[in-house]
């Protein structure tokens, strides 16, 4: 299987590939580290006339902190150097424990965080951890730019908020907080496989000990990364113990509606989300007594 | 059909190439078909199997998932340069061949590479570190155990 012809172009600069983008519209495709786009190429189930290479733009990689309590990671920042950054390992604690189960090492040295989120593949796990730590993404077009908030920006089965002439070119998300715990766990087939359910929660205590905030996302539980609101919800001013967790459990089972596979049917999903949003939210809790 | 196609200028285990390729040519072909360098294995074509995997400025990636223009102006290493020649394998391949790390070998390629560069960044490793560097490389034949202990048994003979 080989790709449909196209045209490619190697972008020199930021502008160039925005003006490529404006005239081709969404006959053109941004390619990143392509280990999504690629392979979808290879089938010819994406058939671009043409693909912009941002590879070159290095200026649309790296990870900065902003303002003590925000961090931005420009979308050409590969996962291999998320992986092994200190600064990211300590204020993005659940993307740190997350980025092993992201696909293989090879996958990983290539891939890049803004085309994973650009993507928008719901089985993924980095748009749920996005959705779930309420991040923010900035597309850039020639008429200017534009926030999309994360729960605004993945509007179906990989497809986005982005308009035909915008491209992704950040995303902000907020440190983790004192007295905070996050974990994030998946159940796959395979090491490396798409999650047959991923769960990713956080939480933060108050002085007493008590939670002032959780969040739950989940991935692979329906069209879209999930963000659990009325489970979160449910454990925010209380102090969470085995009853917290079993009724915030419940209410993600009754939230999702994943859509089944050859891999797992949909009522093992919903279990595996009930057993796994347990699991993270104790871990999370534990973690977050211990910073305290 | 449009039939675009670009100059590049490609570093291949040492070896600089210029070549016409055609925008859709994959990395993978490009080096088996265009180079003549067929030590590169396809096998699944959309990143899974790890069969195709090279060096591209020293780091393991996919090659069924890059196109050849975007090689333009880098530096590829593939299981051609391992050896340092035809009597002297390198230490992963004499482990391999020591070991039974292969049978078919259709995978072998693949694993050289990876493990070649995980054996530079943890030459140490224990067993779980080893499965979780393989975990990208699929194998039919060996059930990986054998591949374990030639990488453990590489790693041995690197550190001396």
């Amino acid at each position: 299987m080989k790709p449909a012809p196209f045209r490619y172009v190697a972008a020199r600069t930021v502008e160039q590939a925005l003006q490529l983008k404006a005239e081709f519209g969404d006959e053109a495709r941004f390619l990143a580290g392509g280990q999504s786009l690629v392979p979808t190429m290879n089938f010819r189930l994406t058939q671009p006339a043409m693909l912009i290479d941002v590879n070159p733009l290095a200026e649309l990689a790296g990870v900065e902190t902003r303002a003590g309590d925000r961090i931005r990671i420009g979308a050409l920042t590969r996962y291999r150097d998320l992986e092994r950054d200190p600064a990211t390992a300590r204020n993005l604690p659940l993307i740190h424990e997350a980025l092993p189960h992201i696909a293989h090492p090879q996958i990983r040295n290539r891939g890049t965080i803004g085309g994973n989120l650009a993507h928008a593949d719901p089985a993924s796990e980095m748009p749920a951890i996005v959705v779930a730590l309420g991040g923010r993404l900035r597309a850039q077009s020639q008429k200017g730019e534009r926030w999309i908030e994360a729960a605004d920006f993945f509007v179906g089965a990989l497809t986005t908020a982005l308009e035909a002439d915008e491209m992704l070119m950040e995303v902000e998300l907020p440190t983790a907080p004192a007295r905070s715990g996050a974990c994030f766990i998946e159940v796959s087939r395979r090491r490396g496989d798409f999650a047959l359910i991923g769960v990713a929660a956080t939480i933060r205590l108050d002085e007493e000990g008590r939670c002032a905030e959780a969040r739950i996302g989940l991935c692979n539980a329906g069209e879209v990364p999930i963000f659990a609101a009325e489970a979160s919800e449910s454990i925010a001013g209380r102090a969470v113990g085995a009853a917290e967790i079993k009724q915030a459990a419940d209410l993600v089972q009754g939230a999702i509606d994943p859509g089944g596979s050859v891999h797992a049917s949909k009522e093992y999903q919903r279990h595996l989300a009930g057993v796994l949003t347990a699991r993270a939210l104790a871990t999370a809790v534990q973690r977050a007594e211990q910073a305290a | 059909m449009s039939t675009e196609t670009h100059d590049i200028t490609v570093t291949v285990n040492g070896t600089p190439y210029r070549r016409q390729v055609e925008a859709r040519l994959l990395l993978s072909d490009f080096l088996r078909h265009d180079l003549l360098l067929a030590g590169t294995h396809v096998g699944c074509e959309h990143g899974v199997c790890g069969a195709c995997t090279i060096l591209f400025d020293g780091v393991p990636t996919r090659s069924c998932l890059m196109f050849a223009a975007q090689a333009d102006g880098h530096a590829i290493a593939t299981v051609e340069g391992l050896a340092t020649d035809r009597d002297h394998l390198h230490p992963l391949q004499e482990a391999m061949r020591d070991c039974h790390g292969l049978q078919c070998g259709y995978c072998t390629p693949g694993i050289l590479m990876t493990m070649k560069v995980f054996l530079e960044e943890t030459p140490s490793p224990d067993e779980a570190q080893i499965r979780e560097a393989l975990s990208g490389n699929l194998c039919r034949c060996t059930g990986y155990q054998h591949i374990v202990e030639a990488v453990q048994l590489a790693a041995e003979r690197l550190r001396r």
